[in-house]
């Protein structure tokens, strides 16, 4: 297997490794990057919906504007980064924990509890995730610990599935046989032979997962289901844009456009990984 | 083939069952009491027991989950708890809005994705083929919801403001104009059209990045494979090659994407019908969670579970069409 500084040689992963460590420096660094808090606000009616590149009355300048309460957009994006991305990071450690508890049970098992695990796995994979999420949201009080495990609790199908196919196919090797011959226990045997050895999949699909739930975050949050305000997340920055749209056009497309950028950035990610990984889609015309 | 169709029917009818059941556990043991929304404010425990019980919600958690599901299947879906009018009616009325909505992208989505997919792959690693791949990733990685808002900005906003000739400027809100009824059967036409306009954009955009992006993959692994270079080697005309032997053998795991990818398009349109007000099922589930008229809520979900269903099972069976092997191998 190649190591993961592989991926230094893939463009399209640097790219991705370049925005995605960017947004999370940004995120981590918010509090010495924002000009100002993220929820200050000013004299309203003389700081409220200034352009990119004003200067209010006080003296200050707003790099990206104000929004309609007169607070700093660049803090609220510089501190949104920070929501988002724990979101995405943190759902999707929620998720893969239980898809590969589910697959991997599913795979190392088999037989009926296979069966019941994976046709779960199916009906859950049936429903709209939306769906799902709106009920639950609408359900309980929205709260940013809600989101993760709304979100978390909504992904881990597809990893589960990854898991299952990975450990089937690893379950007959003969290292693996060669280590239970050896006496390796169930828990060590998975934990420390067949995991290890699924993590490269699991590494792209968790990509892709961080990358869709910052964007169901977002949506939920749009809905106003998601993160409560006051809380700059990057949703309910476009939806309070969208109730300013004509005078105000950029203060829904700033964040939109960062929803995207942290997209695309883990996509990227996910795709170099694919390619540099899966030894079958290494075609000698694209490399 | 019909044996594989029956059972496949047989799991899609459990799945449903398990969604709606899921859902309303979920709905009960959601704190709160729905029985509050429909006593004035300040009324005491006496107006409480008894808004209960005219709800039912008095009985049991067994009882009321089979009474729901015994109505549900006889097509008793009950009464909405703030329209006040039978959910069924509500639904049909919703119903032929999103499935619309969701036809015509799914028709743009497949129809542009393979076109541009396709032709990326036939020209991969020329300057179009990165172009499209740069762009495809963008557009796949942009919120439904954030485009609308971006093609009404540009659309209904900028282009009234800058007086755009009248094809770049489109209705932002509903199906119809205000005076659709005064208008000529063809003029109303024309504005049903209209009002699709930014809709259809905002899913087909995605759908056809997303696929695009899968067609492009799928076309390049097969045209390296062997049997290819072999009806190549046979002297078989390029273009009759592309299409027998590299796109019908490519386009088979489409089929599959095709019947996956439904859950997302229904995902999409309840955030598109939210921004144009469009009256379909998303916003109609959309209002019905905000109001906790759980009734609608169970209908709405049992209905986009059937419909994600019945949607995998069709692919299910157009690739059984597509590819003989599979049916034969797995009903042997």
């Amino acid at each position: 297997m190649r190591s993961l500084w592989d991926l230094l040689n893939d463009r399209r992963a640097v790219v991705g490794i370049l925005i995605v460590a960017v947004l999370c420096i940004v995120g981590l660094a918010a509090p010495f990057i924002a000009p100002a808090s993220p929820i200050a606000q000013n004299d309203v009616l003389r700081t409220r919906l200034l352009p990119p590149f004003a200067t209010d009355p006080g003296g200050m300048f707003h790099l990206l504007g104000t929004d309609r309460f007169g607070r700093d957009l660049l803090s609220r994006i510089v501190y949104g980064a920070r929501i988002s991305l724990a979101v995405g990071l943190l759902a999707v450690a929620v998720s893969v924990t239980l898809g590969t508890a589910i697959g991997g049970i599913a795979a190392y098992v088999g037989g009926a509890v296979e069966r019941a695990l994976m046709a779960l796995t199916d009906a859950a994979l049936a429903l709209p995730r939306l769906v799902l999420l709106l009920a639950l949201v609408s359900i309980w009080e929205s709260s940013f610990l809600l989101v993760v495990l709304v979100l978390g609790l909504t992904g881990w199908m597809g990893i589960a599935r990854l898991v299952r196919a990975e450990v089937l196919g690893l379950k007959e090797r003969a290292f693996i046989s060669a280590a239970r011959a050896a006496g390796v226990g169930h828990w060590r045997l998975f934990l420390r032979h067949l995991l290890p050895n699924s993590l490269t999949p699991l590494f792209v699909a968790a990509a892709l997962g961080v990358g869709n739930a910052i964007m169901l975050e977002a949506g939920l949050s749009f809905l106003g289901l998601g993160i409560p305000p006051p809380a700059p997340s990057w949703g309910n920055m476009i939806a309070g844009g969208r109730e300013a749209l004509v005078n105000a056009p950029w203060l829904a497309t700033i964040p939109g456009v960062m929803v995207v950028l942290a997209v695309v950035g883990c996509n990227l990610l996910a795709d170099g990984a694919r390619d540099v990984f899966d030894p079958a889609t290494h075609h000698p015309h694209m490399r | 083939m019909f044996r594989r169709i029956a059972r496949r029917l047989t799991a899609g009818v459990g799945i449903v069952l398990f969604v709606v059941t899921v859902t309303f556990i979920l709905i009960n043991l959601a704190p709160g009491d729905p029985a509050r929304l429909w006593v004035a404010p300040g009324a005491g425990e006496a107006e409480l027991e008894m808004a209960r019980r005219s709800l039912g919600l008095d009985r049991s958690l067994v009882i009321r989950y089979l009474s729901w599901l015994g109505g549900f299947t006889t097509g008793n879906w009950g009464v909405s708890l703030t329209q006040q009018r039978p959910v069924a009616s509500i639904i049909a009325a919703a119903l032929p809005h999103t499935l619309l909505l969701s036809a015509a992208s799914l028709l743009v989505t497949y129809v542009g994705g393979i076109l541009i997919g396709t032709y990326q792959a036939i020209r991969s690693r020329t300057a179009v083929d990165t172009g499209l791949t740069v762009s495809t990733l963008v557009v796949y990685g942009m919120p439904a919801y954030w485009l609308a808002i971006m093609l009404v900005l540009v659309f209904a906003y900028v282009s009234a403001r800058h007086g755009w000739p009248m094809w770049l400027r489109f209705p932002a809100l509903g199906v119809a104009s205000l005076d659709a009824d005064f208008l000529s059967p063809a003029e109303r036409f024309v504005d049903r059209l209209r009002h699709l306009v930014l809709p259809l954009l905002t899913l087909g955009f995605i759908g056809v990045a997303g696929t695009a992006r899968f067609v492009r993959g799928a076309v390049l692994d097969t045209r390296f494979k062997p049997f290819v270079q072999n009806a190549r080697a046979k002297g078989i005309p390029p273009v009759a090659v592309e299409l027998r032997h590299v796109l019908r053998n490519a386009l088979l795991p489409v089929i599959t994407l095709l019947g996956l990818s439904l859950p997302a398009l229904f995902s999409g349109t309840v955030f598109v019908e939210v921004i144009f007000a469009w009256p379909g099922m998303g916003r109609v589930m959309v209002d019905a969670v905000g109001g906790r008229d759980y009734p609608i809520v169970m209908a709405t979900t049992a209905i986009f579970a059937s419909l994600v269903v019945i949607g995998n099972l069709l692919a299910d069976i157009m690739y059984g069409i597509a590819d003989p092997r599979i049916s034969e191998t797995r009903s042997a």
